[in-house]
């Protein structure tokens, strides 16, 4: 024999393929078996709400001060199980409070009207129409769906982070410890999510989906309006035919559709 | 030719094994070593696990699929249940019997298989399986 | 081949042991940031990437720069560079292998990680980012060994080796280049938000890497019986002079723009590192620091005086890495994350098990370049009858 060690390893390789073969042949052949007699349905509830281009007006002119929006903030993060951390670095928000200058630093100018200056703006996800952090998410964890809401995958998430890097607003949130100690009251009917995932403001699409207003929405005494941008009859738009309304960066190109009406 | 390639032939051309005491012993310790788990535990099997049925899952008499299917692929329901919920909108799963379900873990499932402790983790303790979706997804009876 | 790393002298054993040791460390803080999560490091919403990706980004530049010894000997039949094409790719295999390596630390949920080519994206870079470093490090492994093989054995390399060291020369600028456009191509992160990002990835790589190389060739010809050569090493040494100076000249390029248009968004980035914003600036004497050393290497190393003496070359390489390693390894991240898009300013400090890790990492890709390096060196001196 010329070369026995290559040989045998040869021999090796030959036999581990061939014993391996077998198993896995059965396997994809009975994975074919398992078809229901009658193929089973999946569609949207009755109640669902659907839309083309789901957006938000945010109607700053009936704000007075911090306690109009805590509310807001506050059914927001209770019912989707958002962790209350003390440190600051490791924090979690879908929707909270900026001031002007931050919320809107291109509209800077040292003679803001006092009231705008000092004024609470609610900052939430703006949902884009061309979101760069669907573009930058590796594996489609991050997705725009059909109507329009840029919603999480969290159970395909693996916490590279680049969504939280592309995202030109800072409306993302990095889990960075287990979550579940900081929950202060736990809505049984909305999972938390484990730590090493991204999250923010899904638009609420769960209480969408059974005919409901986002959490927000509902909380904010006629603040918020939510609707379909392309319906030329829903609220939203008409806000926005009689209201002069601006939004976050809007030279980034990347379509917000969360509007503030000042 | 040089000196590596007169040493590689000097060496296939010598069939001696060297240390072949040692290499034997070696093996028998690898053999042992490797088919442990085989015969350690040989006559000691523990029994098989037996999940309690909550009773109102055996009142609703039908799961959302046949036992003998929930048994073999409830897992892949679980996947495409929630593929479809998170992804494509849709979270009404009608089944070949024509009945309507919510397509959730927490508030379906476990909605009927009350007792999660006595019935999931029964086998899944049993075959060494820790799904990692209780991470996330609530057991109702941990937060009462 | 492999085997020729298992035997040594007393202190390659001890080395060996003592990057085992810095390995075990890092490796029981790993264990404890898979079970707690990445809080134990110092990143933040705000900085959400940090010391790991920051390696990352220096370490890709490293291995690209590869293609500086590849190129001249493959394309250009410098046949001074062939006593060390070997050693430069072994060298890309090492930063790879970190690169890699790093990238996994740095994820929240490591065991998904499939999920990239499960799922995949083309319009995500990090998917590509995947493709190219994985594929680089295929090709190196594949090129070195089998051309050291053939070198051991006396003959020419097999054929098919030549098209793909031709691939793997623009397969090399391409690593760095992807790694750029993860940066250049985020509309909120004016920092980054520069065409000339990726031109400047790569001279400071071209910089950083042949430096490090100069200075494994010195290490080389001192505790080993192979001299990579006198006239290679020059050779590189003047790779590294034009590499740093156009580096330099690049980054000045990004002061004017940024400070001549007088654009606030775009100047407090830089304002930040070399200034401190609102009172914030724990990176300052870190980046004048990095200047200082990148300005003192080239004045090394264009002198063809302090060149050419290889002690002052050696005090050179070490200015370039450790002043390209702040640059890129230090500022790059902080500067693009600092201030948030919202204008508020969040430090950014590694942790002690942050760094512990990354020094494991680190030692980890020492410790395949040792292996590699004892492999290939060996093999060089056995066939020039020196053992």
């Amino acid at each position: 024999m010329k070369s026995s060690r290559r040989k045998f390893l040869k021999i090796a390789g030959v036999s581990a393929l061939g014993l391996g073969a077998g198993p896995v042949l059965d396997v994809l052949a009975s994975s074919g078996e398992h078809e229901a007699t009658s193929t089973p349905e999946i569609k949207k509830g009755k109640d669902a709400l659907t839309a083309k281009r789901w957006a938000m007006v945010v109607d700053t002119r009936k704000i007075e001060s911090e306690e109009d929006l805590k509310p807001m903030i506050e059914a927001c993060h209770k019912i989707h199980n958002v962790p209350d951390l003390a440190n600051k670095n490791h924090e979690i928000k879908w929707i909270w409070l900026e001031e002007f200058k931050h919320e809107f630093p291109t509209q800077e100018h040292e003679f803001v009207d006092e009231r705008v200056k000092h004024l609470p703006f609610l900052t939430l996800c703006n949902h884009c129409q061309n979101p760069a952090c669907v573009r930058v998410c590796p594996t489609k964890a991050t997705f725009k769906r059909e109507d329009g809401i840029v919603l999480m995958d969290f159970h395909r998430c693996i916490g590279c982070r680049f969504c939280m890097a592309a995202c030109p607003y800072g409306s993302r949130s990095f889990n960075f410890r287990d979550p579940r100690p900081f929950i202060k009251e736990t809505n049984p009917e909305f999972p938390t999510r484990s730590k090493g995932v991204v999250e923010k403001c899904n638009f609420c699409a769960e209480r969408l989906a059974v005919g409901k207003m986002p959490a927000c929405v509902e909380a904010s005494n006629g603040v918020l309006t939510f609707g379909d941008l392309d319906d030329p009859e829903s609220e939203v738009r008409k806000l926005l035919k009689a209201n002069y309304a601006i939004r976050r960066k809007p030279a980034l190109g990347a379509g917000p559709s969360v509007f503030y009406i000042i | 030719m040089n000196r590596y390639r007169e040493w590689r032939m000097r060496m296939t051309n010598n069939k001696k094994i060297y240390d072949k005491g040692m290499v034997i012993i070696g093996l028998c310790i690898f053999v042992g070593v490797i088919t442990f788990p085989f015969w350690f535990n040989l006559g000691n099997a523990a029994p098989a696990p037996e999940p309690k049925i909550a009773d109102k899952a055996k009142a609703a008499k039908e799961c959302v699929m046949p036992t003998a299917y929930m048994k073999m692929e409830h897992m892949q329901l679980l996947n495409e249940w929630r593929d479809t919920v998170v992804r494509d909108a849709k979270r009404i799963y009608v089944n070949s019997s024509g009945n309507e379900f919510n397509m959730s873990l927490t508030n379906t499932c476990l909605d009927c298989h009350t007792e999660k402790a006595e019935f999931c983790d029964k086998c899944h303790n049993y075959a060494s399986v820790t799904p990692y979706c209780w991470e996330c997804h609530i057991d109702p009876k941990e937060t009462k | 081949m492999l085997e020729k790393a298992l035997t040594g002298s007393k202190r390659y054993y001890g080395w060996m042991a003592a990057l085992l040791v810095v390995i075990g460390v890092g490796f029981v803080c790993y264990l404890w940031q898979f079970r707690f999560g990445l809080g134990i490091t110092g990143m933040s919403r705000d900085v959400s990437w940090g010391f790991y990706i920051a390696q990352f980004t220096f370490l890709v530049g490293v291995a690209a720069s590869a293609v500086m010894v590849v190129l001249p000997y493959y394309l250009h039949d410098y046949k001074a560079f062939g006593k060390i094409t070997v050693l430069g790719e072994f060298l890309a295999v090492a930063s790879v292998t970190m690169c890699i390596l790093f990238i996994f630390v740095d994820l929240g949920q490591p065991i998904r990680v499939m999920n990239v080519l499960l799922h995949p994206t083309p319009n995500s870079i990090l998917f590509w980012d995947m493709i190219v470093l994985n594929g680089y490090l295929l090709l190196n492994i594949i090129i070195a060994y089998k051309v050291l093989e053939a070198e051991r054995n006396n003959v020419a390399p097999a054929k098919w080796l030549k098209p793909l060291i031709y691939l793997s020369i623009p397969w090399a600028v391409s690593i760095h280049t992807v790694t750029a456009y993860l940066y250049c191509g985020l509309p909120g992160r004016g920092f980054w938000l520069t065409a000339i990002l990726a031109p400047r990835f790569l001279s400071s790589a071209f910089a950083a890497g042949p430096a490090l190389l100069i200075l494994l060739c010195m290490i080389v010809r001192k505790f080993t019986k192979f001299d990579p050569g006198r006239e290679q090493i020059q050779s590189l040494a003047k790779v590294v002079a034009y590499a740093i100076t156009v580096n330099v000249f690049f980054f000045l390029c990004e002061v004017f723009v940024v400070f001549y248009s007088q654009i606030p968004d775009h100047m407090v980035h830089l304002q930040y590192l070399f200034a401190g914003v609102h009172g914030k600036g724990v990176l300052v004497p870190w980046m004048w620091a990095s200047m200082i050393l990148m300005v003192v290497s080239i004045i090394l190393l264009v002198n063809p005086v302090t060149r050419k003496n290889e002690t002052v070359l050696i005090v050179a390489c070490i200015t370039v890495f450790v002043g390209t390693w702040i640059d890129k390894g230090l500022g790059m991240i902080s500067g693009g994350f600092i201030p948030n898009p919202l204008h508020h300013v969040n430090e950014y400090v590694p942790t002690v098990p942050e760094v512990l890790i990354s020094i494991a990492v680190w030692a980890i890709g020492f410790l395949v370049l040792t292996v590699l390096y004892k492999v290939g060196i060996t093999i060089k001196e056995e066939i020039a009858g020196l053992v």
